[in-house]
């Protein structure tokens, strides 16, 4: 069993203790955990998905643009943050698991440790009317 | 391996009668493997440091857990540090602003304390850690960043034989709802696995805690929660509230037993006791 790094364990702490929906992922993009707001908005419980590759999660919400298009996995704010390891943030439709579509602006940032280590990433998420 | 208290208390030193018996220094442990000593935090225990084991040493270890004061302010006070002949290694925690250096400095001159670091005459060694491993002599040595204020590491320490860990000052229950939580998320936990002892931060009770979330302690109750759910072979309580009497810490003592009906076969709890020692073999 390899614990996770404090960063990603206060993220996680943080995440339980917001009512702002938080998505946080691994440096491989692979999703680790999310809390109950965000559940709301996912339309899973996170007991119910568990940890997701970024294959799977980038998809299984079905990211959508304003045309109702797919929206490009390498747009999605977390995959850019990913990438290049900066914040990023962007605005798009997702069917949850639901099958509700919902209007989301998303946020994300880096996970970089005092030693610059990258160990993740966060994506804060909402819905406009809030 | 030789494990021996030389400061069991948090926050203050304390000198008065009714906390003579479990100790009034802050934080600071003897780690002994043949001639081969460690010394962890250098909190005013570190003045009990033995005479004898010093005379013998011409090269020091000393691992910090963090930088508060109460775990380096025996440091100025460390005699071997005055002697040219002899050689110091400070290992602590990294800061993604300032160098251990910088950090020490701001206790190691004045107005905090009369002799700059500069001027101390013994040929000191830097070693900046985070999650590291090293070994020293027969010693190899884990550290990680815990939940804490400010960069703080703890220690997970073996000769091979067995494993000592180290967790004076830890939080690990802050924002965390409820113990079924998949271990990989507890702060500090790979560091305590299986440990055949471990010594762990337990400066409150669960009343006091409420208001003091966030302040970077445990409670006894969580204590022995965590080192259950880590499975190490014994815990002593540590970082003993400098409110807390001989009288009180017993008190406390009884009804953690009681209450959490721990069964001392499996897991013995003791409160960290200054001056005494355990040899884990």
């Amino acid at each position: 069993m390899a614990a996770h790094e404090i960063e990603l364990i206060l993220s996680r702490q943080l995440a339980e203790s917001l009512s702002v929906a938080i998505f946080i992922v691994d440096p491989g993009g692979n999703l680790l955990y999310y809390n109950e707001p965000a559940e709301d908005i996912l339309g899973k419980r996170f007991e119910d998905t568990g940890e997701m590759p970024v294959e799977e999660w980038s998809t299984i919400f079905k990211p959508l643009d304003d045309a109702g298009n797919v929206f490009p996995p390498e747009k999605l704010p977390l995959v850019k943050t990913l990438s290049n390891q900066k914040p990023a943030h962007g605005s798009f439709w997702i069917e949850g698991l639901d099958k509700v579509k919902r209007s989301l602006n998303v946020t994300s940032y880096p996970i970089l440790s005092r030693s610059k280590d990258f160990l993740g990433a966060v994506a804060i998420f909402w819905t406009p009317e809030l | 391996m030789k494990i021996r208290v030389l400061g069991t208390r948090g926050s203050l030193p304390i000198t008065k009668p009714e906390t003579k018996h479990y100790g009034g220094n802050t934080s600071c442990i003897e780690v002994i493997q043949d001639d081969q000593l460690l010394i962890l935090d250098a909190g005013t225990g570190i003045l009990r440091l033995s005479k004898a084991i010093i005379a013998k040493q011409s090269e020091f270890n000393i691992l910090l857990t963090h930088l508060h004061i109460d775990h380096i302010q025996g440091l100025g006070f460390f005699k071997p540090l005055f002697n040219a002949s002899n050689e110091v290694h400070i290992w602590g925690p990294s800061s993604s602003s300032k160098s251990l250096r910088d950090r020490l400095n701001r206790y190691l001159s004045p107005p905090l304390f009369p002799v700059h670091y500069r001027d101390i005459p013994c040929k000191i060694h830097l070693h900046e850690i985070s999650h590291s491993s090293f070994n020293i002599g027969k010693f190899h040595i884990e550290s990680n960043y815990i939940c804490h204020p400010g960069p703080t590491v703890g220690f997970r320490i073996s000769n091979g034989n067995s494993v000592f860990t180290y967790l004076p000052d830890h939080e690990h229950i802050l924002g965390v709802q409820g113990w079924d939580i998949d271990k990989k998320w507890i702060s500090g936990i790979e560091l305590a696995e299986k440990a055949d002892l471990l010594i762990h931060d337990s400066q409150y009770t669960d009343k006091e805690y409420e208001d003091k979330i966030g302040w970077g302690h445990c409670t006894f109750e969580n204590a022995v929660s965590f080192a259950e759910r880590a499975n190490v072979k014994k815990l002593l309580l540590f970082h003993h509230d400098p409110d807390h009497t001989d009288k009180r810490l017993e008190e406390i003592y009884k009804h953690l037993l009681n209450q959490h009906k721990i069964n001392e076969i499996e897991l013995p709890v003791e409160l960290a006791v200054e001056g005494k020692s355990f040899d884990l073999g």
